[in-house]
């Protein structure tokens, strides 16, 4: 149950940030979300991202800031195993989940569905 | 980086902004803050829901649970995209859906659509990344320099 | 004949002889639904693009004109059409169809004012017998062009404005029973360095401005002349600030008459934020509802100020600010 509230807290705090952005400095929503990715992967790098996963949960591995340190991990692991080849061949280990499924549906509704306006 | 050519407003070009800005409604950013909050903690429960059942019935750990969930999130979100009414949500909820994975996926889903008319190859092939390309293309930059950067401390002793 | 710096005076008076209005779902319901000559079932009309859709809502109105002036296709002698499609492509694809010698042109959302300028000027002049003057504009082929695809989810704040989907056609002719097209003022570019896309009535503000100023000065009349000022789509934010500026320059005017086609267009519940745009609003409004308006009598003289934004993705993208025109036709009954 607690999990549950953390991922509420923290989660929605993260798109209250979002939205301070896009509204009180006019950024538009694929600035918003860059900014979002890149604050992931260097808190990542600086090792307070997964502290906050273990916390907060799903709060924190749903928005989308939660793939840029995603990134930074598959980048590190692969690095640690192969050298510095690996910050190359390692960045997409762990986010393909992500990017294969936004790619895999969003190909398929495009089979299926027409916009509707 | 960007072109800082900042052009020279005259002045009544500068005057009229003024004004313009002071017309301007203002956004409601107080209510719009909130209700950001409220949609985007919403999608995280149900993130953290959909995580404790892959854990729980499918024998998923803490660390492998995310992959499925997040598959599970861009899925709901291509259908609901797909059925018409993400946008009316992201209308009222602002961030609350753009920020979460479900709006990466809104981005792919929706130029897939409107694409499709233009053949699947140029079209949705060609335009799916429309507006998510920017954050795989920062994410992956980002990941590099910030894993270079860290490596590079690690080596020299620091950390 | 030229009046003054910008203003062509149309000694001959050509009269409008048909007119038509054409619109979508969302617009059977809107404030000024009675004054529509078509509304279309979906935004697809049958064809499987929405720019494709387009073309055919803009056949639609310019067939109803033709119709409707009591003439057939092969009678019509030119064809003045703009839209905000790539390459205007909607206005060309339809001149295909109608096969009429064409000349397209570009004004952005006040392309309906330019076109009916320009077919007057033709038929004044005696180089035409008669002319149509048409334009469109489709909601989702427009945000799909200018903004995001339509089912993306982007928050759009108060200041945005809702594309019309929309065409409007008039035929201008020597002779017949009419409104007559009285003058026109042409606009030139004003650029006061604002560049959101999303706020596009406070870019178009000073240009209306610019243009109704020099309508007056050139004319030397009083604005209390007309029944009806009104701009094109400056919406409730755009308008208030063309109000703020006629005042501060000076020019006296009725402010119970000065209207904005993007305002009355829709109605209230219509959740469309700062109010309708694009190159059907001005288009539709003023060959539907002030035209009807002027036949039943309610309206004597009216003053179309029809705006337009001359910004593309492109140049958005580029950092650059929106320059805007506006031109102005007066019709009497």
């Amino acid at each position: 149950m607690q999990s549950i509230i953390w991922a509420f807290l923290i989660g929605g705090l993260i798109c209250a940030i979002g939205q301070v952005l896009m509204d009180g400095f006019k950024l538009t929503p694929a600035h918003t979300m860059c900014i979002f990715v890149v604050l992931g992967a260097i808190l990542g790098g600086l090792g307070l991202y997964e502290p906050l996963v273990k916390f907060a949960g799903a709060g924190a591995s749903v928005p989308i800031s939660s793939f840029g340190y995603s990134l930074v991990r598959g980048a590190l692991s692969e690095a640690e195993n192969t050298g510095i080849v690996g910050v190359l061949t390692g960045i997409f280990e762990v986010t393909s989940a992500g990017i294969s499924s936004a790619i895999i549906f969003g190909f398929m509704s495009s089979l299926i569905f027409r916009p509707k306006g | 980086m960007s072109n800082k050519k900042k052009k020279k407003l005259t002045p009544t070009q500068q005057e009229y902004q003024q004004l313009a800005k002071s017309k301007e409604p203002k956004r409601p950013i107080i209510k719009n803050t909130v209700k950001a909050f409220l949609v985007g903690g919403f999608i995280c429960t149900i993130g953290q829901v959909i995580k404790m059942v892959f854990m729980n019935y499918f024998g998923f750990t803490e660390e492998t649970a995310s992959n499925p969930t997040v598959a599970v999130l861009i899925f709901t979100s291509a259908l609901i995209t797909s059925l018409g009414f993400y946008d009316h949500i992201a209308q009222w909820a602002g961030a609350g859906t753009a920020v979460p994975v479900t709006g990466f996926a809104n981005t792919v889903t929706s130029a897939a659509l409107e694409h499709r008319t233009e053949g699947f190859v140029l079209g949705v092939g060609g335009n799916m990344f429309k507006i998510a390309g920017p954050v795989i293309v920062f994410g992956v930059f980002s990941a590099f320099v910030v894993a270079i950067i860290k490596l590079t401390i690690e080596a020299l002793g620091g950390m | 004949m030229l009046q003054g710096r910008q203003t062509w005076i149309f000694e001959s008076k050509p009269v409008i002889i048909g007119n038509a209005a054409v619109g979508g779902p969302f617009e059977s319901n809107c404030a000024l639904a009675d004054d529509f000559d078509m509304f279309t079932e979906d935004l697809w009309l049958g064809q499987d693009s929405y720019e494709k859709a387009e073309r055919k809502l803009l056949e639609h109105a310019c067939e109803i004109a033709i119709k409707k002036a009591g003439i057939k296709k092969e009678d019509v002698q030119f064809f003045f059409s703009g839209d905000l499609i790539n390459q205007i492509i909607s206005s060309s694809f339809a001149a295909r169809t109608l096969g009429i010698p064409y000349l397209g042109i570009y004004g952005a959302c006040s392309s309906s004012m330019e076109g009916l300028a320009l077919a007057s000027l033709l038929v004044d002049t005696k180089f035409a017998k008669n002319a149509l003057a048409a334009t469109s504009s489709h909601n989702a082929a427009c945000e799909k062009q200018y903004r995001y695809p339509t089912e993306y989810g982007a928050q759009k704040p108060p200041t945005a404005q809702w594309t019309v989907t929309g065409a409007g056609a008039a035929i201008v002719a020597q002779e017949g029973e009419g409104p007559r097209v009285v003058c026109a003022t042409i606009g030139r570019v004003v650029d006061m360095g604002l560049s959101d896309p999303f706020n596009m009535g406070a870019a178009m503000a000073p240009a209306a401005v610019d243009t109704i100023t020099a309508h007056v000065r050139d004319l030397n009349i009083d604005l209390s002349y007309y029944d009806v000022i009104a701009t094109g789509d400056l919406g409730r934010v755009g308008h208030d600030l063309a109000v703020e500026l006629l005042k501060k320059h000076g020019i006296n005017f009725p402010e119970e008459k000065f209207t904005d086609c993007g305002m009355i267009i829709y109605k209230d519940e219509q959740s469309v934020f700062s109010g309708g745009s694009g190159c059907g609003c001005a288009a539709v409004t003023t060959y539907g509802h002030f035209i009807n308006k002027m036949k039943k009598g309610e309206l004597k003289k009216i003053l179309v100020v029809a705006t337009g934004a001359l910004l593309s993705p492109m140049s958005y993208q580029q950092k650059e600010s929106i320059p805007c025109v506006a031109h102005a036709v007066s019709i009497e009954m």
